[in-house]
């Protein structure tokens, strides 16, 4: 008789020092099912799974593969038992090929006499295959960094189904995927499940858990609440054993602080990149919520960062408070009391090697600073708040950044805006990886800021979060300003159809956003 | 990297089992030298007398100065190869326009006496000097964006040939009594002036370092140089800061280091960037960036010269000495990159 669990874990905890992160978690995950994972920011998934696969030395509990006891010491061990991790972080080396960094450490070798050289027409052969296997068809021989973020990850999968992974983990796939690459993601997962390999799927969007999760186990803060099959749990009955109590509303009531008073005005901007954001303008009132809707890629977040000067602009104006202004550094637009949210965390967001407090203070030193001199209270002061104000799990505002939770990690640097205190707040995917219940009370806090007469600017990719927080929603397709809808007549279809509505004499091309990048 | 190892003492103690292994991890080298130290001074008890320390700890002085230099380009992922040469030009300028009027050799022959000030404005020359250099390495790395090893190797050669041709490669002696003074003398005949000058320079660089904006956006630079600019860092104006203060307190450390040996040559300093990178990584100012303190700075300069008189007292052939000091160098490295991998 086949074992009725691929994968047990029982009794699973963790410290690190001043944190329990995992107090006796169970984890059992049949053959052949994709086992969602879910708890709130900070509640130990992302440890637990890392206690599994090695990454971390677990305190005490037992690990079953197959009703089998094991240990596993590393995460070279872990492949050998056939379990693989799809990180949240991906670490491709973007130069190099395809194939190549699916047999990174692992290539197929030609032995002439001692010599010991790569079969690389075996390993181009291989990785096709297998790539093939799971429904893609890239060449193998393309480099890797072509790819977009979504494709990689799909990659990586290929790469864990090429090493017979038999349980692969996927935690927080989606966060950064267009729903195209989302819906291949999923295809593969089918696939991979109708051939008998387990998943362990951690993310914190319920619509994807109600398409692809055939169990659920629900974490909250390092303890283990309870494990279920999903058709047998509703969406309140998860947040509620998520959260610990219930949540009524996903969205604070919206109300309309718009004034008449125009605090951004842009004009015709176009980016130097012929391909990036073309003759955008918009304006953005004084107490708005202005919404930027579209697909991943319709150069949403090349236009923000170019008002922010990340980016250059080759061509249009930008009008602060009525006045003309030129950004050519994140340093000016702040000065004129503009900030923002990036939306890669970990390249332009987080500062590893410092504090939480360091980390919320950074951009608000100048503010606090008196002959030359920083004066430490009073930033104290503006660092607690804001911390507390986005409730951050942590044992104090000392501890280093990297060993937050992904969701903390976000917090903090929303913090780090909240403490800056800018007029006019670009938000780009705030909520990214945030839980249901702290999602509210962020925005809760963007409702507070507006207001205070503030100004926001919010991109997601969530036509829900759009919807329901924006007073406006501006939607853009491949580098043009598509549409505009006032938030009474937004609907998920109006927005759909702006964000599609391509320009026939625009060349469309998928992978222009890393080009971009690079 | 979320394994990036928490420092434990930010943290309440938890487990004392780890904290040993850990505390050896990390402060491993300083623990094998101490007992260097001790087995010296076990076998020849002069190491340990009051001379001796006193001579080890004037050593250290001007060294610590220019490490602390160093120290603000490797917490910014940075380096300084051109210390080392800079420290040898301040010198030879310095001791070029302060020598004694009667002297035979004297390479400005006609200078006139311009009295005690003159001392002073000459150190002030020499960082002026050197800070035109460290403004050169600074722009070079930010605006350039040369790596910072490739562009201050450059100007490790380039210094070298101005001194070079400033000197004519001739050696220079016959100082004024008033600049020897600077290192010799003693704040009431009891507190060296080198001591004084290296304790102003280590209070103002912690002062900088932790409670200035410069000092944070330092180590925020070394976290994340992208992040540090999205979060209003002007990056390249704290990176040229960085270089021409570095390239002053070599400046100073050449003037001083002139005023104690009592001559200087081209050769002076040569090598010194090298001493200073090791005194600055043994002292946990991590190669990585983002992490540096001054006090680790102080422990790795003493550490360091402990190191050298310690190989001299037990006999060690000056040849020999110079492979013990490279595996102190790479071993101190091995460890501070240890602390990052370590598992958690
Ligand atoms: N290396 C570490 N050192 C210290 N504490 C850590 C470390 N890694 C995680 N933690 C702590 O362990 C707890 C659990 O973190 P974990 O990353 O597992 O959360 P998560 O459930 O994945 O949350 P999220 O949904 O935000 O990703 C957090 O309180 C975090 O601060
Ligand atoms: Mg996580």
């Amino acid at each position: 008789m086949a074992e009725e669990y691929r994968l047990e874990m029982i009794g699973v905890s963790k410290s690190f020092p001043g944190v329990k992160a995992l107090d006796k978690i169970n984890l059992k995950v049949r053959p052949g099912t994709v086992h969602a994972l879910m708890g709130e920011n900070g509640a130990g998934k992302s440890t637990l799974m890392k206690c599994l696969f090695g990454i971390y030395k677990m305190d005490e509990g037992n690990v079953l593969i197959d009703g089998k006891d094991v240990s596993i010491a590393n995460p070279d061990e872990a492949l050998g038992k056939g379990l693989a991790m799809v990180h949240q972080e991906l670490q491709p080396v973007p130069a190099r090929s395809i194939a190549e960094n699916m047999y990174l450490g692992r290539y197929p070798l030609i032995k002439i006499g001692p010599l010991k050289i790569v079969d690389h027409k075996t390993m181009n052969q291989e990785a096709e295959k297998w790539l093939k296997d799971v429904k893609m068809s890239f060449n193998p021989r393309a480099k890797l960094g072509t790819l977009s973020i979504g494709q990689m990850q799909s990659v990586e999968i290929a790469k864990a189904v090429s090493q017979n992974a038999r349980l692969v983990i996927l935690d927080e796939p989606t966060s950064s995927l267009t729903d195209n690459e989302v819906e291949a993601l999923f295809r593969i997962i089918r696939e991979l499940k109708s051939r008998g390999v387990s998943m362990i799927y951690i993310s914190h969007k319920m619509a994807e858990i109600r398409q692809i999760a055939d169990d659920i186990t629900i974490m909250r803060d390092g303890t283990y609440v309870g494990s279920w099959k999903v058709k047998d749990i509703s969406d309140d009955e998860i947040v509620k054993q998520m959260v610990g109590r219930e949540l009524s509303n996903v969205y604070p009531p919206k109300e309309d602080y718009r004034t008449d008073e125009t605090v951004l005005k842009v004009s015709h901007v176009s980016s130097i990149h012929a391909r990036s954001f073309r003759d955008c303008s918009f304006e953005l009132k004084k107490g708005e919520i202005l919404g930027f809707g579209g697909l991943v890629g319709a150069q949403r977040t090349e236009l923000m960062e170019a008002i922010f000067g990340m980016r250059h602009i080759a061509s249009g104006e930008i009008e602060i408070l009525g006045k003309k202004v030129t950004i050519k550094r994140p340093q000016d637009a702040i000065n004129d009391s503009v900030g923002m949210i990036t939306e890669d965390r970990r390249g332009t967001g987080i500062i590893g090697c410092l504090s939480i407090a360091d980390n919320t203070a950074i951009a608000s030193y100048r503010n606090y600073t008196k002959a030359g001199t920083i004066n430490s209270k009073k930033v104290g002061q503006v660092v607690k708040d804001s911390i507390a104000k986005l409730s951050i799990k942590t044992p104090n505002d000392r501890t280093l950044i990297q060993s937050l939770s992904g969701g903390n990690q976000q917090k903090v640097i929303i913090a780090r805006w909240l403490a800056n205190n800018p007029d006019i707040l670009i938000m780009d995917e705030p909520t990214r990886g945030i839980d249901v219940g702290a999602k509210y009370e962020i925005y809760q806090i963007m409702i507070d800021l507006v207001k205070q007469g503030k100004s926001i600017i919010m991109i997601s990719s969530e036509m829900p979060e759009l919807i329901g927080m924006s007073n406006r929603i501006i939607v853009m397709c491949n580098g043009h300003i598509t549409g505009e809808l006032e938030d009474d007549e937004a609907t998920q279809e109006k927005i759909m159809a702006f964000a599609t509505k391509f320009d026939l004499n625009d060349k469309v091309t998928e992978n222009f956003t890393q080009e971009v990048k690079s | 990297m979320t394994s990036k190892k928490v420092d434990a003492k930010d943290l309440p103690m938890q487990t004392n089992k780890v904290n040993v292994k850990d505390f050896l991890i990390n402060n491993g080298i300083i623990v094998v030298l101490i007992m260097l130290a001790i087995f010296t001074a076990i076998k020849q008890p002069s190491f340990g007398s009051f001379d001796n320390l006193k001579n080890i700890a004037l050593n250290v002085a001007p060294r610590f100065i220019i490490a602390c230099g160093v120290s603000g380009c490797l917490i910014t992922r940075g380096t300084d190869l051109s210390a080392g040469r800079m420290v040898g030009l301040s010198a030879c300028i310095a001791g070029t326009l302060l020598q004694k009027p009667g002297y035979s050799g004297k390479f400005f022959p006609n200078l006139p006496d311009f009295g005690i000030w003159w001392v002073f404005a000459v150190l002030l020359i020499c960082i002026a000097v050197c800070a035109i250099f460290g403004l050169i390495n600074g722009m070079v790395v930010s605006f350039l964006q040369v790596p910072a090893f490739i562009g201050t190797l450059g100007m490790q050669l380039i210094v070298y040939g101005v001194c070079l041709v400033y000197t004519n490669a001739t050696p220079i002696g016959g100082y004024r009594p008033a600049y020897t003074e600077v290192a010799k003398g003693r704040l009431f005949g009891v507190i060296p002036y080198l001591f004084l000058i290296a304790l102003a320079i280590g209070l103002v660089i912690w002062f900088v370092y932790n409670k200035t904006p410069h000092g944070k956006y330092m180590y925020a630079i070394g976290g994340n140089e992208q992040a540090a600019e999205v979060s209003g860092v002007n990056t390249k104006k704290t990176k040229i800061i960085i270089y021409v203060t570095a390239a002053a307190l070599y400046a100073l450390g050449g003037f001083l280091v002139g005023a104690k040996s009592g001559g200087s040559s081209v050769n002076m300093g040569m090598g010194w960037e090298l001493e200073a990178i090791a005194a600055c990584t043994i002292g946990g100012v991590s190669v990585n960036g983002g992490i540096g303190k001054v006090s680790g700075v102080l422990i790795g300069v003493l550490v360091f010269e402990i190191l050298k008189t310690c190989l001299q007292y037990l006999g060690v052939d000056t040849n020999y000495q110079y492979i013990a000091q490279g595996i102190v160098i790479v071993v101190a490295i091995a460890l501070d990159i240890r602390k990052y991998i370590a598992k958690k």
